[in-house]
């Protein structure tokens, strides 16, 4: 497994997935479902992150985290979709800008 | 058994005022009338039980009660010190008030505020028996202030009326101005002395009248300052010149309270004070002769206004003045006991003509004696409890006044000096004295009436409750002063009184004797007085003309004037200031400012909450960046 | 063998960025198929082979199946999501580059004297060398030292089922469903009315409870 793809190869790699996540999260204001997807994006980032490490420090533990964090990423899309299936049948718009209730 | 009595005697006022005070909604007229009558006349049966142990068989009573204040060294206790001096208070005090609570029962009988009159009254017996028993200066301080508030309770008790209320504030405004000065006097002694109780501050008096107290660069002996600031708390309580002001308008209280604290027992606890501090004030000749200047000066200022007063009760209030006057006189002269002697008689005759005059206005509804006449076939009883009231007062042979004011005058007269000043000043009031008695008993009870007819036809004498207490007040001015002179020897300077007063020259005060003519001086000039005043009022024009004078004179010298534009104006204006800037400047940079502050830190904290989600986000990813770049600088830093 | 690697990075780093900056979002949701797809090439290449196909398998099979019914039930006008794209582009890329260069810097801070450690072995490394495979050496651990995340992730499921049914469950009226305790708890006085209607009048204006 050690070869010229050193573990830092894949921190960067991780992180600039990250990174577009992110970027992603304050870019879009209208659209509920691609803030979601920009969220998964950020979780398989992580999850790169923690196998990268699992591998390179021959702890297995990693990876099963990994697969606790692909259960719980799935839990969450379901209940942020089911949230915003609620929201849309009573509100009838996904627009982000609309949800300030809370104001003040 | 007889401390027994004692205790028992100050605190059975205080048990039924406070019973009174507390529960007057739930008493009765007649449950109230009965605790209170029953309480105050115990006390006066104690009180003669007392002062036949003490005085008369010369055994002191010294209980102590309760510490009260123990710090660094000073330890100051609740306690009664019963001497020959408190108990011939005891007496004044318990008889008197006991005459004039059995006297409101029938005055104050239709007011509705009556059981709160009674607490009052009993609540202020309580302060000044605590007062004349003291045995320390914070205990006497204590009943000094009680007293002030008992009477601002009183002079204001008809509250809705506007001017009471007025006259009860000025009475004690103008009496703490004594008792500031009174309280500077307590201050210098505890710091000086280092104790506050009497018997140890007059053993160290002589040695302390030769230390000198250095203020504002004026360098004075000890006692000196402290006996004169003492003395200002006198002029503030006893009513005396440029002090005087709240006496005449304390006269808006219902009459009974006028005869209690006015005449007999509150104003002369400035009286009760120098004598008892004698022992100090024979070691600062300066302030004794100030002392002497101001009781002459006021006897006649006092006097020479009430022979143009119209009033029925403020006439017999610059006479109460007078005689105040004629008190501090005595103890400027070093006759401490021919004062006290004046003290008792004094409160007898004029405790007298003041119910009498109650009854009088009880029974006309009017004040004014310019429109009240005849009374004399009306109202025979009070016509001649009047009548011998006056006489007392001006100092006929046989009765109380003549030998209190024989021995005052006396006294002064041999003691020379500044003695023979105020003698003469003394003998002109006495003419001035007459004159205005007569003027009252004239207008009010001889002639023609100039009350209408209906009016005229309606006044009858007094009823029997209010007519009883006076019988004893008639009695006490008829023979008190013989027997003080004869049986007890009030005014002679080694007589009654013993050790509770001190005279430095009492050897020599004995050893001169006046001739014959000085002795009979008062009376003779009283009976003059008796004669002008009949000549004068005997026409019974509305009023005397004396020229120019008349006016200062109607207007009681302006001083109240002269008061308000030089001391209530500028406190007014000063107050306004102060206001504004406590109100705009302090408070706006202050309290004020805080709120003003947090308000708007709140507000723009508050603006952060804008429910949209993705500012939520950034926050968090903000604070994200933050936590990083902080792992990052300190990572370089090391 | 650094081919393949660059080829999945580079690939996933492009539908990354194609996922976020798609106007439909149906596109965005198959880039992100391909980016999952790619992420397990690369765990794959780590030797994750469970991993990368448990990745497949979930992320594509149900959360990307997921999107794409939400999507398509929202009926979402996508015309208007076309001019969203100025406005806060500003704050998001600076964001993301600043994020970017931090985690860079932390990461060639920390690993520049990074030294494969073998001398220590974790007490899972026996596990993986005596294992032949990955699925064999995270089984190992998964029920025995890792039974507690297990379980709980296991109770983290069962809620988010319950939650997504309750948050969208609707009633609606006039369906006929059986109500079992309804049915039980009939008997003869709220199910038989015995009605004596007059001569000629018929059972019509009958008030029923």
């Amino acid at each position: 497994m050690i070869s010229s793809i050193g573990l830092e190869h894949y921190l960067i790699l991780s992180s600039l997935i990250f990174s577009v996540g992110m970027f992603g999260l304050f870019m879009h204001r209208k659209n509920i479902i691609t803030i979601l997807m920009s969220i998964e994006l950020m979780l398989l980032a992580v999850n790169i992150n923690f196998v990268a490490f699992s591998s390179y420090s021959n702890d297995i533990s990693g990876q099963v985290f990994s697969i606790i964090i692909l259960t719980i990423a799935a839990a969450e899309t379901a209940i942020g979709l089911a949230i915003l299936l609620a929201h849309f049948r009573n509100s009838g718009s996904i627009l982000i800008s609309d949800i300030n209730q809370m104001k003040g | 058994m007889v401390g027994l009595c004692a205790i028992l005697l100050v605190f059975l006022p205080l048990i039924s005022g406070v019973t009174n005070g507390l529960f007057c909604q739930y008493f009765s007229k007649k449950q109230a009338s009965i605790i209170s009558s029953v309480a105050i006349v115990t006390s006066s049966v104690l009180a003669t039980f007392t002062f036949y142990n003490v005085g008369i068989n010369k055994e002191i009573i010294h209980i102590t009660l309760a510490e009260w204040l123990v710090i660094a060294g000073i330890k100051i206790h609740w306690a009664i010190y019963v001497d020959q001096l408190t108990s011939i208070m005891f007496i004044v005090v318990t008889w008197i008030s006991a005459m004039v609570h059995i006297y409101s029962l029938g005055y104050m009988k239709d007011d509705s505020g009556f059981v709160r009159f009674l607490a009052f009254l009993s609540l202020f017996t309580f302060f000044m028996l605590a007062l004349v028993s003291a045995d320390n200066f914070l205990q006497l301080f204590f009943g000094w202030e009680g007293v002030g508030l008992c009477s601002y309770l009183l002079i204001g008790f008809w509250y809705q009326k506007k001017s009471a209320t007025n006259a009860a504030i000025k009475a004690f405004l103008v009496n703490r101005v004594g008792d500031f000065a009174f309280i500077l006097g307590i201050i210098t002694i505890i710091v000086y002395f280092g104790t506050a109780d009497f018997i140890e501050v007059f053993n160290k008096a002589e040695s302390f009248s030769f230390v000198q107290l250095n203020c504002f660069g004026l360098r004075e002996s000890v006692v000196d300052v402290v006996c004169f600031l003492l003395f200002l708390g006198c002029m503030g309580k006893s009513a005396q010149i440029g002090l005087h002001v709240w006496l005449p308008d304390a006269m808006e209280g219902p009459t009974p309270v006028s005869a209690l604290i006015h005449a007999a027992t509150m104003v002369t606890a400035g009286v009760f004070l120098v004598a008892r501090c004698s022992y100090l004030f024979e070691y600062s000749t300066r302030v004794l002769q100030f002392i002497a200047i101001i009781g002459g000066v006021t006897c006649i200022f006092a006097a020479s206004i009430a022979i143009v007063q119209s009033d029925i009760k403020k006439i017999i209030a610059y006479s109460t003045c007078s005689q105040l006057g004629y008190m501090f006189l005595a103890c400027g002269v070093s006759a401490y006991n021919a004062a006290i002697f004046h003290l008792v008689t004094h409160a007898f005759f004029k405790a007298l003509l003041f119910l009498s005059a109650g009854s009088v206005i009880h029974a006309c509804h009017e004040q004014n004696i310019f429109k009240i006449g005849g009374l004399r076939d009306k109202m025979p009883i009070t016509y001649c409890n009047f009548l011998i009231g006056s006489l007392a007062l001006v100092g006929i042979y046989p009765l109380a006044g003549f030998y209190s004011k024989d021995a005052i005058l006396e006294l002064a007269y041999s003691t020379g000096g500044i003695g023979s000043i105020v003698f003469i000043l003394g003998i002109i009031a006495a003419i001035l004295t007459s004159i205005y008695s007569v003027k009252i008993i004239l207008l009010v009870f001889h002639g023609k009436t100039r009350l209408n007819f209906d009016d005229f036809n309606r006044v009858h004498e007094a009823p029997r409750i209010m007519n009883a207490p006076l019988n004893l007040l008639v009695l006490g001015s008829l023979v008190s002063g013989m027997i003080g002179h004869y049986i007890l020897a009030l005014d002679k300077p080694n007589g009654y009184f013993r050790e509770s007063i001190f005279n430095i020259h009492i050897y020599r005060i004995l050893s001169k004797h006046p001739p014959l003519y000085i002795k009979l001086l008062p009376m003779m000039v009283g009976l003059v007085g008796i004669v002008l005043g009949i000549y004068l009022y005997k026409k019974i024009v509305t009023k005397i003309k004396i020229g120019k004078i008349e006016n200062i004179l109607v207007n009681k010298y302006y001083f109240d004037e002269l008061y308000d534009v030089v001391i209530v104006k500028p406190l007014g204006t000063l107050s306004k200031v102060l206001d504004f800037i406590d109100q705009k400047i302090i408070d706006r940079f202050g309290p004020q400012g805080a709120v003003q502050i947090a308000n708007y830190c709140g507000g723009a904290v508050g603006k952060s909450q804008t429910g949209y989600v993705f500012n939520y986000t950034l926050y968090i990813v903000l604070f994200l960046i933050i936590c990083t770049n902080f792992f990052i600088i300190n990572f370089f830093i090391n | 063998m650094e081919m393949f690697f660059y080829l999945f990075a580079g690939l996933i780093v492009i539908s990354s960025v194609l996922v976020v900056i798609s106007n439909n979002p149906i596109y965005s949701v198959l880039w992100l198929i391909f980016a999952f797809c790619n992420g397990s090439g690369l765990m794959i290449l780590l030797g994750a082979e469970f991993l990368a196909m448990m990745l497949i398998i979930v992320y594509v099979g149900a959360v990307a199946i997921l999107f794409l019914f939400v999507i398509m039930m929202l009926d979402i006008n996508f015309i208007k999501t076309v001019t969203q794209f100025k406005t806060n582009l500003l704050i998001s890329i600076t964001v993301a580059l600043i994020m970017f260069a931090d985690l860079v810097t932390i990461i060639w801070l920390s690993t520049k004297n990074i030294v494969a450690d073998n001398s220590k072995f974790s007490p899972q490394l026996e596990v993986v060398l005596m294992s032949r495979t990955n699925t064999h050496s995270i089984g190992q651990v998964l029920y025995t030292d890792f039974i507690l995340p297990f379980q709980i992730s296991g109770i983290i499921l069962f809620v988010a089922m319950i939650s997504c049914i309750t948050l969208t469950l609707r009633h609606r009226l006039g369906v006929k469903k059986q109500d079992i305790a309804k049915q039980k708890a009939r008997n003869k006085d709220n199910s038989i009315l015995i009605a004596k209607p007059n001569l000629h009048e018929g059972v019509e204006g009958i008030a029923y409870d």
